[in-house]
């Protein structure tokens, strides 16, 4: 059997016949590598050209969007996360936690979002341990950008960073390609033209908590109803510099439609042949279950 | 003897006609080979066609289908249309742009038809200005024929459609979009739209162009299930639309023109400008 570290991943994902295939793949090919000069690019482009077909990345086809208010800054997302034309995921969440006074949208690429979010926040975490104080927002960005430059955008996260940190509330977007902007207001993603022309209509300067937030919940909206690839719940996160609140969700847009009837097949649908009624003796069980723990007092 | 050639500059078909003996000196005989030259005293030889043959240059044959549209040249940016209590209201910016230069910053992308349609073009602007004529010309034959009978809006949209698909089906397209307006028979506001394709629909709101991303979802948002503007709310979104679309997409233009039809009238208002906020530019700084 060949022993190679890389045959033990095992996809999680709808394709059952990735791990059959992955199976063939390590009978079929002979001698075994060394896993010294393996590496997850070289058996993929192996994989690929042995005929199977890799699983599709999930992108999230987005509407995400920042404002900075009186006190703050508001961040706003979409739920919905699709795969090709399919909707992957109803309820996903797109705004992710960076840091207690930070948290950062992401279209894109859904993996590549997340595990960006989650390695710059680990990073973010021993900076603040190191440094012995919280990070300022343009550590995050600069953590980000830098990151994707570095892929040269490969690495499809297109993310709107937003926090409150002792210079103030800030609100940037970071491209794929590792541009930074520093605005007022931003969207990100394939419904960004909605929701910065909700944006760009109705924005001010120092609005107050509740205008800010139903300002962002309209430019979602406008994303959610116009775009294809944007849909379902309108989640916010409201920063101030008492810190963050998760609104998940923060309006319901779309309700699941209830069931007219109960869709069952009534009797006689299928025609009885023949009835038999055959008695049983039924004889009931108890299972007890021992605590057999080292707390209890019984020996 | 040559053709007026049309204004607007897109003239289809010229014709020159340039009697032989005039241009001697510019076209050139010595690839062709004469039959007095070959024809013997008594003509007792079959014909042969390959003493005739041309020994020029290369010269392709006429390629079929004619592809002459293949990008659009002159272009105009999104039209918006919409419809209020008892007409509709288009408006469009009056920019050409020569790809990416604002070439031609005063021209008008609407166009009164008759006193009952109005409509809006986005993209190639010869395309628009051959229509124009051609639907000029169709206005003027229904006038001289006086029998009563006038062409509404949705006739019009109808024959667009018409003329769009046939010419796309021809691998030839008119790169245009059209946004169609006025009242149907019932007296009912009408507004269309047909581009390139010959994809046509009708819609309470309809944006040609990059405007389809920017103004659909604001009026959309201001429209669907309320009831019907009036003239102001409809002229004030419109504005707003134009305000937004000038922000936000690259091709468009401050400058822009409303065209409003009612019942009866019909008005074009021209020399309307986006006042831009450019508030923000302060908030952007450098980041730290």
């Amino acid at each position: 059997m060949a022993k190679n570290c890389n045959f033990l991943v095992i996809f999680q994902c709808k394709h059952q016949s990735i791990v059959l295939q992955l199976a063939q793949y390590t009978l079929r090919k002979s001698p075994v590598p060394d896993c010294n000069r393996c590496s997850c690019f070289v058996r993929n482009a192996a994989l690929e050209s042995s005929g199977m077909a890799l699983p599709k990345a999930v992108k999230t086809g987005t509407t995400i969007c920042g404002i900075v208010f009186k006190d703050g800054v508001i961040l706003g997302a979409d739920t919905r996360a699709t795969d090709g034309s399919t909707v992957a995921s109803l309820n996903c969440q797109k705004i992710h936690y960076l840091a207690p006074n930070m948290y950062c949208c992401g279209a894109g690429t859904a993996a590549d979002t997340e595990q960006t979010t989650k390695l710059i926040s680990s990073n973010l975490e021993l900076h603040s341990l190191n440094t012995g104080r919280q990070a300022p927002l343009s550590t995050a960005l600069k953590m980000l950008a830098q990151m994707l430059f570095k892929y040269q955008g490969h690495i499809s996260a297109a993310l709107v960073l937003g926090g409150v940190d002792r210079l103030g509330p800030h609100i940037y977007s970071v491209h794929p390609h590792g541009s930074v902007d520093r605005l007022p207001y931003v969207t990100m993603g394939s419904g960004s033209l909605a929701a910065m022309a909700v944006f760009e209509s109705r924005y001010r300067p120092n609005m107050e908590l509740e205008e800010g937030k139903k300002l962002v919940r309209d430019a979602i909206a406008a994303g959610i109803f116009n775009d294809l690839g944007s849909g379902t719940n309108v989640d916010l996160c409201v920063i101030t510099k008492d810190g963050a609140q998760m609104l998940r969700p923060y309006d319901v847009a779309n309700v699941k439609g209830a069931r007219q009837e109960r869709y069952r097949f009534k009797r006689g649908t299928t025609a009885v042949l023949k009835t038999r009624l055959r008695k049983f003796d039924v004889q009931e069980e108890e299972v007890v279950s021992m605590d057999t723990s080292e707390a209890s007092g019984s020996a | 003897m040559m053709w007026k050639i049309p204004e607007g500059g897109h003239s289809p078909l010229v014709f020159i006609k340039i009697p032989m003996f005039l241009c001697c000196g510019h076209l050139d005989f010595k690839h062709l080979t004469s039959t007095m030259d070959l024809m013997p005293l008594q003509a007792s030889q079959p014909f042969d066609p390959s003493k005739y043959r041309y020994t020029g240059p290369n010269v392709q044959p006429r390629q079929l289908p004619n592809t002459r549209s293949q990008a659009p040249i002159t272009t105009g940016t999104s039209v918006i249309g919409l419809q209020f209590d008892g007409g509709v209201m288009i408006a469009a910016d009056k920019l050409g742009s020569y790809g990416s230069l604002a070439r031609y910053q005063n021209i008008g992308r609407l166009m009164r038809v008759n006193d009952h349609v109005i409509l809006g073009c986005t993209g190639d602007y010869a395309d628009f200005q051959f229509l124009r004529d051609i639907i000029d010309q169709k206005m003027i034959d229904e006038e001289c024929l006086d029998d009563g009978i006038v062409t509404r809006a949705p006739a019009l949209h109808c024959w667009l459609t018409r003329v769009l698909y046939n010419r796309r089906s021809r691998f030839d397209p008119l790169w245009t979009t059209f946004v169609v307006g006025g009242l149907d028979d019932d007296g009912k506001p009408f507004l269309g739209f047909v581009d390139k394709l010959g994809t046509a629909y009708t819609a309470p709101q309809i944006v040609s162009g990059m405007g389809g991303h920017l103004a659909t979802p604001l009026l959309r948002e201001k429209m669907e299930g309320q009831p019907p503007l009036s003239e102001e709310a409809a002229r004030e979104l419109l504005i707003r639309c134009m305000t937004v679309c000038y922000y936000r997409d690259c091709r468009a233009f401050s400058k822009f023109q409303i065209a409003t039809l009612k019942a009866g009238s019909i008005k074009i208002e021209d020399d309307l400008e986006v006042k831009g906020d450019w508030e923000v530019a302060h908030f952007s700084k450098e980041h730290a």
